[in-house]
């Protein structure tokens, strides 16, 4: 018999509009199964049982009383913890934010409520979503349902973990550099990310404002594709929110692939340190796709190999600016006793600060200092446009782009830990997406050798989530069900 | 001692008039409680955005358009990045190498010459939160502990930023009062310097005649009013002259002006000077000024302080002086007009507000929209004058006092009695009194020395304080001393007119104003229960039961 938090989001929207189960019980369903594995797993910081029952019980009373709701309407969430929560801690991973309760909630957060989804939890995260494997947190790294010996990526890894283990069917993310799409790929699950601007990041704690993007985790195509609907839009709040109506995606799902351009992306597929498993799986998702009558090219994108670099570049300036309102003034962490302001700030932020954020915010400021900005956030920037530019010849003989997520399956908990060069390049397939601001997504394409869950990935032009949706959904009816966690043998 | 030439440059910090601040909706009530005006954005709140407020940007494009700026067609915020603890992002959003507003000018007036400053860009900007040291001094370095009110955080500010065409202290102070001039008309800022509305730094450096290299130059921070600007460049230029006659050069350095003792004192030199790490602020799209919205904009644009003088000055034919005064503000152009629909002349207006109120509000220290004296009690006091029943050095008087005490000028004329005498028979009971006090004059005048006439006078007027019709008693004495020659005065008439009872002259004549300040009739009107739409009118119908002379 299935249970219920093996469900889609989609079938179990539909079950409780029907009033054949009742939000409250879909939600109590789900926080049993996260308060009996959530030890294992660690995918969540904060739990919010109060806030998602009284959102259940307010679905449930207004389909009781005939209302019309949307299709998401009860349907449990994990929302990473760096986005706010009018009254809820919000930590961002770090030590520096503790006892922090923001006094608003963010706009994502505000559809939400109005979508009647229920937040069960705040996910965890590497600190200010830093990081490939929540390995960076301070509240310690989430497990991959997978295998809990493993990363499940990052930095968006709790809400992929959550997903992934049935915590919930539908988690958020952000992606300023692949933190969506990356754990999406370690744990298995799909993960978006939108066009920049197409969701508004007020209330998104900033790790790089011009490369973060708020996005949906779900365990199939049409529920990110709902999710992304409810949470997509044009938000008065963020300047650079696009103001444009979000074109309803799950209506064009089953269009189909027949007379689309595919472009394999040559040198990801078989390039240096892809694992051969990946290899085999993306290049089994191609044969099927052009099975589906897609036609398939190959093309080879020069610039990207510098992405990179002016990610780590553009990424750090910005959050080395970002990052200095934790200053130990307003918020959080402040650490006594110090002698005037600047010793408070200085000690604050010694103590609040994990390593991989002071590395970020050092090479940030050293990028922007007076003397080196041509040098380095300049060079950056006209990388960008490079990377852009390629995107648009590349988009003039494709539709769609294809690669893998992730250059390998998950990797051990603490065995890039050390080495943050090696951690970095987990998002060498991700990050021009970023740069371009474009949208892509990650899906399940099966197993590697072993055993752990390969990404496909899909990107294309900016605006174009309704095409890779298509695409992604024509995929995975061919691909069939997929494999489930060993975790989902538990409960 | 070698004479050099000084060279400044003025920032202007204007605090924009906007209802809400720069990148959300916050209020910007000046005096608020502290941190009221705020919410997550303005507070720096980890998460929130700014969204930029298009009124900000229109009034500076208003701004720019009226110091004939180019309105670049792109342009850009950027983050300055500096730890402060009233800076709730720790980063201040400002305009910097592509700003809105550039290569402008400002033309203004100095010694009956016209001088072009120019203008090297406007730009947006935010304001920052203030903090308060809790302690026995204020200061930092003994506080206890500091407070921070965010209300000002976020406020638009628009920094003008001039060329350093600027020559002496005289011409920065034309250029801030002509910028203010501009200001003010755009109704963009109520660029009121005691509520910090209108911030100014100077940049200042000396050099030799005729030479084009620029000195070592010194900032001279947060001035903040234009006699503080005024004052700090006499002294600078002076310190620097000094230093450079006695060798001792010019460090390049931050100083500060001390109201109190009006002088300035080092900050700090270049060599702390501050590495902003300026980049795009990637939150904020580019303003894109298109000329479609340009021309929106240029719409709304009002007629500018000079052309409002040239104007002024040629409608109503006054002297460049005269309309420079009257057209300084939109408020000083409403007082005038106010007084032209009481009746008032141009020319008596304007004498009247470039003269006296002006006096009055300097000495106040205010500006001409919270002028305590109104047109038209102005206007009411000119007729009387006008009519002659108060002399025009009487009304000076009355109004100044007026001023000080916040009533009306013919308030003061009624209580202190102040109505010029042009009463035949009252002047001639004065006069009668002089003839017989100086009789050895009124010989010399009658031997044919014309010019002891004027010395009677003189006389006449010093006995009235100056209340007496110049006209009327010109009159009266020459009659009377054409009757004198035949010895007939007193004459009854007059006699049935004064008082019962033997005074001395000397105390009459003393007691000539006050007696007449006392009214004997019950019925007239307290000076305090007049309309003063009125006033003029009733001081006729007042003035008289005690003026004529009982037939
Ligand atoms: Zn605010």
């Amino acid at each position: 018999m299935t249970e219920v938090w093996e469900l889609s989001a989609a079938e179990l929207g539909r079950m409780i509009a029907r009033k054949e189960t009742s939000a409250r019980d879909v939600v109590d369903v789900h926080l049993s199964r996260i308060e009996a594995l959530d030890d294992s797993v660690n995918a969540f910081l904060t739990l919010t049982p109060d806030l998602a029952r009284a959102t259940a019980d307010d679905v449930d009373q207004r389909i009781a009383a005939g209302e019309q709701l949307g299709p998401l309407a009860g349907v449990p969430l994990a929302l990473k913890d760096i986005l706010c929560v009018d009254g809820v801690r919000t930590t961002a991973g770090s030590k520096i934010l503790e006892g922090y309760v923001p006094p608003y909630d963010s706009t994502v957060v505000r559809k939400l409520r109005a979508a009647g989804v229920p937040i069960v939890g705040k996910a965890n995260l590497d600190e200010f979503a830093m990081g490939s494997s929540t390995e960076n947190s301070a509240y310690g790294p989430s497990r991959n349902p997978w295998d809990l010996a493993r990363v499940p990526g990052g930095s968006s890894g709790g809400s992929a973990a959550a997903v992934s283990a049935g915590f919930a069917p539908l988690g958020i993310g952000t992606d300023t550099g692949g933190s969506i799409r990356q754990p999406a790929s370690l744990c298995g699950v799909v993960g978006v990310k939108p066009t920049y601007g197409l969701v508004s990041r007020y209330g998104l704690l900033a790790f790089a404002s011009s490369l973060d993007q708020v996005g949906p985790f779900a365990r199939t195509v049409e529920d990110a594709a709902l999710l992304l609907e409810a949470i997509a839009g044009h938000d008065r709040m963020d300047a650079t929110s696009i103001p444009e109506e979000v074109p309803p995606y799950v209506k064009g799902l089953e269009s189909g692939v027949k007379g689309l351009r595919i472009g394999v992306v040559s040198d990801w597929v078989e390039g240096e340190g892809v694992q051969p498993g990946v290899t085999e799986r993306v290049r089994a998702a191609i044969e099927s796709l052009s099975s589906l009558g897609a036609e398939i090219g190959e093309i080879s994108l020069p610039s990207f190999r510098y992405a990179l670099s002016a990610y780590y570049l553009i990424a750090p300036a910005e959050c080395s600016s970002n990052l200095a309102r934790y200053d130990g003034v307003r918020w959080g962490l402040r650490a006594p006793e110090a002698k005037d302001v600047v010793e408070m700030n200085v000690r604050s932020r010694t103590a609040g600060f994990g390593d991989e954020v002071k590395r970020r915010i050092m090479l940030g400021t050293y990028a922007l200092s007076a003397g080196y900005y041509d040098a380095y956030y300049g060079k950056a920037q006209q990388v960008r446009t490079l990377v852009i530019r390629d995107f648009e010849k590349a988009y003039e003989r494709f539709d769609v782009l294809l690669g893998p997520t992730s250059p390998t399956t998950a990797f051990k908990i603490g065995e890039k830990a050390d080495d943050p060069l090696a951690m970095y390049l987990n998002d060498v397939f991700t990050i021009p997406s970023n740069l371009a601001g474009a949208a892509a997504i990650s899906l399940p394409c099966g197993l590697a050798e072993d055993g752990l869950p390969v990404g496909l990935q899909l990107l294309g032009p900016p605006m174009s989530e309704g095409l890779l949706f298509k695409v992604a959904y024509a995929y995975e009816q061919a691909r069939g069900p997929v494999d489930a966690p060993p975790l989902w043998g538990r409960s | 001692m070698s004479t050099y030439e000084a060279v400044i440059g003025l920032e202007v910090h204007v605090e924009l008039a906007t209802h809400s601040k720069m990148f959300c909706d916050s209020p910007t009530t000046f005096g608020a409680e502290p941190n009221t005006q705020t919410c997550p954005v303005c507070l720096g709140e980890p998460g929130s955005l700014p969204v930029p407020n298009r009124r900000a940007i229109e009034y500076l494009m208003l701004i720019g358009l009226a110091l004939d700026c180019r309105i670049a067609p792109h342009s850009l915020f950027h983050r300055k990045n500096y730890f402060y603890p009233d800076m709730p992002k720790n980063y201040q959003i400002s305009q910097y190498d592509l700003p809105l507003c550039v290569e402008g000018y400002l033309d203004v007036e100095v010694d009956g010459a016209e001088r072009r400053i120019g203008i090297t860009r406007a730009h947006m900007e935010e304001d920052t939160g203030k903090s308060l040291h809790v302690g026995t001094t204020g200061r930092i370095a003994e506080a206890k502990y500091s407070l921070i009110d965010y209300n000002r955080a976020g406020i638009p500010l628009v920094e003008v930023v001039s060329e350093p065409d600027i020559r002496s202290a005289l011409e920065a102070q034309r250029y801030l009062t002509e910028l203010r001039a501009i200001l003010q008309t755009l109704g963009v800022s109520d660029v009121r310097m005691e509520e910090g509305s209108m911030r100014c730094d100077a940049n200042v450096s000396l050099r030799a005649p005729g030479t084009e290299a620029f000195g070592t130059k010194v900032e001279i921070k947060n001035l903040n009013s234009i006699r503080s600007v005024s004052r700090a460049l006499t002294y600078e230029i002076d310190r620097q002259q000094k230093a450079l006659d006695g060798g001792d050069g010019i460090v390049q350095e931050t100083r500060h002006f001390d109201e109190n003792t009006g002088k300035t004192h080092s900050l700090r030199s270049k060599e702390e000077a501050f590495d902003y790490r300026y980049f795009p602020e990637p939150d904020l799209v580019p303003i894109e000024a298109g000329d479609d919205w340009i021309a929106e904009v240029r719409a709304l644009m009002p007629e500018l302080p000079r052309a409002r003088r040239a104007r002024i000055a040629s409608e109503h034919d006054l002297t460049p002086e005269q309309a420079a005064f009257v057209a300084a503000s939109p408020s000083s152009v409403q007082y005038f007009e106010a007084l032209l629909a009481s009746g008032t002349a141009a020319r008596d207006a304007a004498v009247w507000m470039a003269g006296e109120l002006s006096r009055a509000l300097n000495e106040a220290g205010e500006s001409i929209e919270n002028a305590r004296v109104s047109a038209a009690d102005l206007a009411a006091l000119i007729a009387a004058v006008k009519e002659g029943t108060v002399t025009l050095s009487s009304a000076k008087k009355a109004f100044q006092d007026a001023y000080t005490a916040g009533k009306t000028p013919l308030q003061i004329v009624d209580e202190r009695g102040l109505h010029q005498v042009s009463d035949d028979g009252a002047i001639a009971t004065i006069v009668d009194e002089v003839l017989s006090a100086n009789e050895a004059e009124v010989a010399r005048f009658r031997a044919g020395e014309e010019k002891v006439f004027k010395f009677l006078v003189g006389q006449v007027m010093k006995a009235t304080k100056g209340q007496a019709s110049p006209q009327v008693v010109d009159r009266v004495l020459r009659a009377r001393l054409a009757r004198v020659r035949v010895q007939e005065w007193p004459s009854s008439r007059l006699r049935r007119s004064e008082p019962k009872g033997s005074r001395s002259r000397r105390s009459r004549v003393g007691s000539w104003v006050s007696s007449r300040c006392r009214s004997s009739d019950p019925s007239s009107p307290s000076s305090s229960d007049r309309s003063r739409a009125n006033t003029s009118s009733r001081i006729r119908t007042w003035a008289a039961p005690t003026w004529r002379a009982p037939g």
